[in-house]
């Protein structure tokens, strides 16, 4: 190969990458949008995309939808919400796997690595069942409540341990057996067989309480928190090799990582108190992204979050849809449709393994 | 590319005073002073446990000394941004590895980061700077291999690579020849004696030393046990001092470069 060749086609793979990411991310946003259009119409009560869009426009000052008051009340005070919650959760688990995954240099890690899920539990389910905080902490505060409490533990931990990745790692998953033993206890002594149903099914996930103050809260930490990981998508590269290479590479690893740690510790608390801990989502959406798009976070990150809402949003239409009038947590629903596809990824990426 | 310092910049390069450190309670370097000449290659020499390593991760500034200061250009490495530091000083670690799936252009635009800021696209000289760093390591044709397809050469290869594409002026590299075969070690220093830039490389065969280094410095137990020009440091007395082992040095050797023929293990004060 000549030398003018050899540039051409490095600077034509450069050029490449740079092109597939404004395209894909458009595909991306653009199958969003008709995902969340679609499934604000599906369920018992028939709604079309038309009527669906003549709510949205009544309720932003525009003229009456010409819809019945509890018509648009589905559309607006149920489904939307809980759609939009759903394509933020993940958005936000996705890229927070994605996140944590490169930052902690284990395929293995997820938004609950950090035993944030199993803190908002005992924290709920201290709420829930004993009562706690006297009526003044509500479930979600409760929850929000314990995810921080975990985390602080595992920084504390990890930071006493010697503060190595795979320190923060061990010390995650003592803080997760820690609170669940916690949660479970709590569940099995106090609780009676109502009670323990409703916790269960907020363990395993769930959007059916979404309304829009749950989906502006979460939205709204999404968007920070995207912004700081964008702005980090460089830095999460250069962890590839190593803390130690990052650090060569002008990298300030501590900082970096209580950083980044931080951020997606708050941003899955967020996630998990209004929606319990949907599982599966951060783990494997972005290795499947990962096996499309490469390594570079600049493309991994937007496309991962853009393909967790995607995927969110149809889990959870499936899990109120598919046993209708029962709802499936959407936790089940996202493990029995993704591990399958997950599986399928990994097979047809095995020959670069 | 700056290959050579320019004239309005002549500091004093990357230089090591008094340096000490301990790990786990025992002392690793003790009082150690190294300063490489600007565009020269520089052999740091000494048994497992000497602190060659230790000596690396302080000049690169990853790892604080106890006691004794790094400067660059006269400046405390304390005192230079991350970023800056970066610019001008690259590392080659020992066993660079990674379970991500990167390819070797991947790799190699990682010594782009501390020239790029958030959110900003790569220029025309990153790409350059990535495109000549292919090209003087030979990879410019497997730009599109992935890591876990590379040998052990054609990795450390990247490693050299991607710390070019950081256009330093100082290049550390520990022990880059370990585990390669004889063509790839002479390969490897070939390259690496070859580059315009200061070089310390860390290495454990003392005739790939003798054939490639301009200088070498000598630790043992932490301490400098001897430095200068390879004829004057390369002797029968030092092998056995330093390495315990019984050597027959012929200067010059079949390259005009000091040749170290082994005999034996040897009894430390023999």
């Amino acid at each position: 190969m000549t030398p003018a060749s050899t540039s051409a086609s490095v600077s034509a793979s450069v050029r490449s990458s740079r092109a597939l990411t404004p395209l894909a991310g458009a595909a991306g946003v653009a199958l969003l949008c008709v995902s969340v259009a679609l499934a604000v119409t599906l369920g018992p009560a028939d709604v079309r995309v038309a009527d669906a869009w003549s709510v949205v426009a009544a309720r932003l000052g525009g003229e009456p939808s010409g819809l019945s008051a509890i018509r648009e009340g589905i559309v607006w005070d149920l489904r939307l919400p809980r759609t939009l919650l759903a394509a933020v959760c993940g958005a936000g688990l996705a890229v927070c796997g994605a996140v944590m995954q490169s930052l902690l240099r284990n395929p293995l890690a997820d938004p609950f690595v950090l035993g944030v899920s199993s803190g908002a539990s005992t924290g709920a389910v201290a709420v829930v069942v004993l009562g706690a905080g006297g009526g003044l902490v509500s479930v979600t505060g409760g929850a929000f409540l314990g995810a921080v409490c975990s985390f602080a533990l595992v920084l504390l931990l990890s930071h006493t341990l010697g503060g190595s990745t795979d320190r923060v790692v061990l010390a995650g998953v003592a803080a997760m057996q820690l609170f669940s033993a916690l949660t479970s206890f709590v569940v099995m002594t106090a609780a009676d067989a109502e009670t323990t149903r409703g916790v269960l099914f907020w363990l395993l996930g769930s959007l059916s309480g979404a309304d829009w103050t749950d989906a502006g809260v979460c939205a709204a930490v999404l968007a920070g928190a995207l912004l700081v990981c964008g702005g980090h998508a460089r830095t999460l590269d250069a962890f590839a090799f190593g803390e130690d290479a990052a650090a060569t590479l002008g990298v300030p690893v501590a900082r970096t990582r209580l950083v980044l740690l931080s951020v997606t510790a708050l941003l899955t608390a967020v996630l998990v108190s209004s929606a319990g801990a949907i599982g599966f989502v951060g783990l494997v959406l972005p290795h499947a992204v990962r096996a499309l798009t490469g390594p570079g976070h600049a493309r991994l990150l937007p496309l991962t979050a853009l393909a967790g809402a995607v995927f969110l949003v149809w889990a959870d239409t499936l899990a109120r849809t598919v046993l209708d009038p029962q709802e499936v947590p959407v936790g089940v629903v996202t493990s029995l449709i993704g591990v399958p596809a997950f599986v399928l990824v990994l097979y047809r990426t095995r020959s670069a393994r | 590319m700056t290959d050579t310092p320019s004239p309005s910049d002549a500091g004093t390069g990357l230089r090591a005073e008094g340096i000490s450190r301990t790990a786990g309670g025992a002392l690793v370097l003790d009082g150690v002073t190294l300063a490489p000449r600007p565009g020269t290659l520089t052999g740091l020499l000494g048994p497992n446990g000497s602190g060659k390593s230790t000596l690396l991760r302080v000049l690169a500034g990853v790892l604080a000394p106890d006691a004794g200061v790094v400067t660059l250009d006269g400046a405390p490495l304390p005192t230079v941004p991350r970023r800056a530091l970066a610019r001008r000083v690259a590392v080659v670690e020992q066993h660079a590895d990674t379970q991500v799936d990167l390819t070797v252009a991947d790799a190699v635009r990682l010594g782009r980061v501390p020239h790029r800021r958030a959110w900003s696209p790569a220029t025309a000289a990153d790409e350059e700077a990535v495109r000549s760093a292919l090209a003087r390591t030979g990879l410019a044709d497997r730009a599109h291999r992935t890591w876990r397809t590379l040998s052990g050469g054609e990795r450390q290869r990247v490693q050299i690579a991607r710390a070019l594409a950081q256009e330093p002026r100082e290049l550390l590299l520990d022990e880059p020849t370990n585990h390669l075969d004889i063509q790839h070690q002479l390969d490897l220093l070939a390259l690496v004696s070859a580059l315009p830039l200061t070089c310390v490389v860390a290495l454990h065969d003392l005739n790939l030393a003798a054939m490639h280094c301009d200088h070498l410095v000598v630790l043992r137990e932490g301490r400098v046990a001897a430095a200068g020009p390879v004829r004057e440091v390369l002797t029968e007395r030092l092998v056995a001092d330093v390495y315990g082992v019984r050597a027959a040095v012929t200067h010059p050797g079949p390259d005009g470069r000091p040749h170290i023929r082994f005999l034996g293990t040897a009894p430390r004060d023999g």
